[in-house]
């Protein structure tokens, strides 16, 4: 194998890995400072200059907490649980295309790490196999309130998952493709898929939403009926990694919503910026523009939990099951007739 | 190379499967059976076949072993409440289990491994060509085990259904 591969493979690993934890540890401080924008207040500004430092202070926090392990968990299956939730969280970036291709010392560098033909699929796998971190963790703790809200978490998911899959399809019609790579490289300009399936993304939007746990689908982690979810009987870093995890999910499937919908790297006039500038800047200032995409979508992402109440559980299965779903497939059945005739004529 | 990776996924993937069935506990034999069902993905993508290492991921890996784990977790199942099997039911179970290893001893002695598998196309399992064999000549038995799926799906509505109205 070419030594230069592995060494830009593993450097882009390392830097995509970086970029994710710096991001969740970023979003806990940005998360405080909307929740106190929206709500009139100041929010963190203790720890350095406008409370810049609160999230390191975080950190060392659960780091320094004690450690428990309630003494009638299984000890095993209590550790896999934030590891498998992190795990999951952190493997999802592997796919998207983070911008066009770097040309270093003459070799093409794609800022991508695996541009597999099946890449839609593959974040969707990964995506349910999420679950097992908040299952397996609920149900070690030994807790009533924690199991309760694993299996909420598990019939949320895979109820949800239905209506994100169907939205896809609809999606995959246009595109033809499964490769992420070649989704955003149709989306040139301003082709986005958003113009074309608005009801789509609003599907997959609030799929995302309910996949990530993020209110308002927040059910597995209601406090006020289940105290603190299935991570009640976490302390230190363990707890720390469910909620980092939560906080990666939201940056990883803001970037998939901003590849698949909103065009990845591409932005409006960018054949005319390419041709001003060097092609590396040109793919760099791509990169930019996809996460100005990305931090707007962790906004929504917090304006939406600061704005809008935590469903009620039978609300919750209504929505996915007898209004999502059936959106969803009337959205497959509309672009397929489009696409007949288009095609036809 | 990939001969060693199959061995070792092999030896991993009969690990797991009889840890399913020794584990005394029925969530830990739920969770090694997800790792063989790992371990299979693993195989298939050996195989070339992505389209289907994804689709055993998502589905059995992600829906159906998460179903799996829900119904037993709201089971709660425990030693003490494991119903006593009679001697009666444990020597046909000897002998139904005996069965399967006639048949599968049978039928591998048939298989000659001395002539390795050749695939005709190996680029079968991407999900062009894939999607290009199921629409085209297995057009009938694909729309069919579909329909079948959905009675199923249909049948188990209406027993729920059912239900709720005796009740009131």
């Amino acid at each position: 194998m070419d030594i230069n591969f592995v060494i830009e493979k593993f450097a882009l690993v390392t830097i995509l890995f970086a970029i994710s934890l710096v991001i969740a540890m970023y979003s806990t401080y940005a998360e405080r400072k909307v929740a106190a924008f929206l709500q009139d207040r100041l929010g963190p500004d203790r720890a350095g200059p406008f409370g810049i430092l609160q999230p390191l202070a975080d950190g060392l926090k659960m780091f320094m907490k004690e450690e428990i392990i309630p003494s009638n968990a299984s000890k095993w299956l209590f550790m896999v649980g934030p590891g498998l939730a992190m795990l999951c969280a952190c493997i999802g970036t592997a796919v998207i295309p983070w911008g066009q291709d770097l040309t270093i010392n003459g070799r093409a560098v794609p800022l991508q790490v695996t541009d597999i033909n099946v890449g839609v699929l593959y974040l969707f796998g990964v995506v349910s196999l999420g679950v097992y971190g908040v299952m397996i963790g609920g149900w070690a703790s030994n807790n009533k309130y924690s199991l309760l809200s694993a299996i909420r978490a598990a019939s949320q998911n895979i109820s949800y998952e239905v209506a994100m899959g169907l939205s896809i399809i609809a999606l995959l019609l246009m595109t033809n493709t499964l490769s992420l790579k070649e989704i955003v490289a149709q989306q040139h300009g301003w082709h986005w898929n958003v113009l074309y399936q608005p009801l789509g993304f609003i599907i997959f939007m609030v799929c995302s939403f309910a996949e990530t746990n993020r209110a308002p689908f927040d059910l597995p982690e209601c406090e006020t009926e289940l105290i603190g979810g299935y991570h009640t009987e976490y302390s230190s870093m363990k707890l720390g990694f469910y909620l980092f995890a939560e906080y990666i999910n939201m940056f990883v499937s803001s970037a998939v919503m901003a590849t698949l919908y909103f065009g990845g790297y591409n932005y409006p006039w960018m054949d005319t910026v390419a041709a001003h500038v060097s092609p590396n800047v040109a793919a760099l200032i791509g990169t930019g523009v996809l996460f100005i995409k990305i931090f707007a979508f962790i906004f929504f992402f917090m304006w939406v939990r600061w704005t809008i109440p935590r469903f009620r559980y039978d609300q919750l299965m209504n929505l996915g099951w007898k209004t999502l779903i059936p959106l969803a497939i009337a959205n497959i059945i509309i672009t397929g007739i489009v696409i007949a005739v288009v095609n036809k004529f | 190379m990939g001969t060693s990776v199959f061995y070792f996924v092999a030896t991993l993937s009969i690990i797991f499967s009889l840890m399913v069935i020794f584990s005394k506990n029925p969530i830990h034999s739920v969770l090694y059976l997800i790792l063989t069902f790992f371990t299979f993905t693993v195989h298939y993508v050996l195989l070339n076949a992505q389209f289907l290492a994804v689709v055993n991921f998502i589905v059995y890996m992600g829906a159906i072993m998460v179903l799996f784990l829900f119904v037993l977790m709201l089971l709660n199942l425990n030693k003490e409440n494991e119903p006593n099997k009679t001697a009666f039911v444990k020597i046909l179970g000897v002998i139904a289990g005996g069965c399967l290893i006639v048949t599968l001893v049978g039928s591998l002695k048939a298989v000659t491994i001395n002539s390795p598998l050749v695939l005709q196309n190996p680029n079968l399992g991407l999900v062009k060509n894939l999607g290009k064999e199921l629409f085209g000549p297995f057009m009938l038995p694909f729309e069919l085990s579909s329909i079948l799926l959905l009675t199923a799906m249909v049948g188990a509505v209406l027993l729920t259904k059912k239900e709720e109205k005796t009740n009131g």
